[in-house]
């Protein structure tokens, strides 16, 4: 496999422009955490003529609700949450600049369609490998809705953060490419084995 | 009768929570090695590598393999022949209380309507059953969204046979897709009733991959089930490849003539589960 391509977060129109889905990615840098319940008070706040709590142009979300630090270390496990749950509220931060999104699983067509537009990526990390990627977390602290818990909103500083990129801006979707090159077509309806007697 | 304290109870509960989200199950390890080596795709493989180095981590460092540590299910047999001096639901949840608190484990139970953390990881889900004997067999399966949330139950009709099972199943791992974390294990419970079957799924969930089903006709479905959905594509994290599931397990049990019950638990790659005997 190719090497992964560093990118520096936050991010520009440029960084954006070259990767394409399927590039493995290290990041270096600034991101932010949040989820469900901290997306819906960031949309609340908009709906309300608000500023968000953290200046979102250039910026990516990071889909995670990690497990307690233990003592002396900076954060606990820190693996992606499934970022459907979120599509509801991604195309209003995309129309605000957010740069990108990272989690697993797939995106909706309006989310998609969104970060064509806008010129943004979503980029997956790998679901479960959360103690793992807790190494590559440098700092963390809460910026808003500490009340939330391990939904809070968080700084992250990331060194070497290992991501896929899943949809890039020019339409391709790594979900729909990588299940099409390995998928075997053949017919559903294979012979029945001595199972049959249960029909 | 033999007595039980509560607090062995709640002690033993304690250790269970923190040693399944930090110990993944040396089967779960054994198959993820079987499958990299046969993965086709480049990044498929180094997803796995990466999924397997995690494991490894998670045992040297006693942090949670997942940041999902789960809402805490319990499977528990009690022997007709012990007396819990107590109650068995509240030594549990005390067990999982500080578990969840001593073992730097997520809180991730709320309230459905308003979501208001719980704070402490419970109210545990458990069955119970009475069995023979005078003991208690206490399995913990804590089980993370992810996978939960793509699991699926059919009301089939008893015309769509053994078919509509197969389709039905198929579908199910075919519109997960990435969100469930794959490879996947998949738990499948057929027959029963509405709540019967989904408890059958998750009871399949806790049988060893690599131990076959103890009837060959299920056997042989299994494995049916087991190349048709690896043929799908999906591979590790849905980014394409032969590894959608580790393994499938089916329980079964009569139904009712007009019915044909089946779930489909999805499990994470994750699957995590332990035992302790009081």
């Amino acid at each position: 496999m190719a090497n992964p391509i560093k990118i520096t977060s936050p991010l520009t129109d440029k960084d954006v422009e070259k990767l394409k889905a399927g590039d493995k990615v290290l990041i270096t840098g600034v991101f932010y955490t949040a989820r469900d319940a901290a997306h819906k008070r960031l949309i609340e706040l908009l709906e309300g003529g608000k500023k968000l709590p953290f200046d979102i142009k250039g910026q990516l979300i990071y889909y995670v609700g990690p497990t307690p630090a233990k003592p002396g270390r900076i954060i606990g496990s820190a693996g992606p949450t499934t970022s459907g749950r979120m599509d509801a509220y991604t195309p209003r931060l995309l129309e605000l600049g957010l740069k990108g999104t990272i989690g697993k699983g797939q995106r909706s067509q309006e989310v998609i369609e969104a970060m064509q537009k806008n010129k943004a990526v979503y980029l997956a990390a790998v679901g479960g490998a959360a103690a793992l990627i807790a190494k590559t977390i440098k700092k963390a602290e809460i910026i808003a809705y500490e009340d939330l818990g391990p939904e809070a909103i968080r700084r992250l500083e990331v060194k070497d953060f290992p991501a896929i990129v899943i949809n890039d801006i020019y339409g391709n979707d790594l979900f729909k490419i990588g299940v099409e090159r390995y998928n075997i077509r053949r017919s559903n309806k294979t012979k029945l084995p001595k199972g049959e007697s249960y029909a | 009768m033999r007595k039980i304290s509560p607090s062995e109870i709640t002690s033993k509960v304690k250790e269970l929570c923190i040693r399944a989200a930090c110990e993944l199950g040396s089967d779960v390890i054994f198959a993820l090695e079987g499958f990299r080596g046969k993965e086709e795709s480049p990044l498929g493989k180094e997803v796995l590598d990466q999924i397997i180095e995690n494991a490894q981590i998670a045992l040297k460092e006693d942090a949670p393999m997942c940041q999902d540590t789960g809402i805490a299910v319990f499977f528990v047999e009690v022997g007709r022949n012990a007396a819990i001096d107590g109650s068995l639901e509240d030594a549990i949840n005390e067990g999982v209380r500080q578990g969840y608190k001593d073992g730097y484990l997520r809180k991730s139970v709320c309230d459905p309507i308003t979501r208001k953390n719980t704070n402490d990881n419970t109210p545990a889900v458990i069955h119970t059953r009475i069995v023979d004997g005078d003991r208690v067999r206490i399995t913990i399966a804590p089980k993370g969204a992810g996978s939960e949330n793509m699991s699926r139950l059919a009301m089939l009709k008893p015309s769509q046979g053994l078919q509509g099972i197969k389709d039905f199943v198929v579908n199910t791992v075919r519109e997960a897709g990435g969100n469930p974390c794959p490879p996947i294990i998949l738990g499948i419970g057929i027959g029963g009733n509405f709540e019967t079957s989904t408890i059958l799924a998750k009871e399949a969930l806790l049988r060893n991959i690599g131990t076959p089903n103890a009837d060959k006709e299920l056997d042989a479905l299994e494995k049916e089930l087991l190349e048709k959905v690896n043929n799908l594509g999906i591979g590790p994290m849905g980014f394409g490849g032969r590894t959608t599931a580790l393994a499938v397990h089916i329980k079964t049990a009569p139904c009712h003539i007009a019915s044909l019950p089946v779930a489909v638990n999805i499990q994470c790659h994750a699957a995590r589960h332990k035992e302790a005997v009081i």
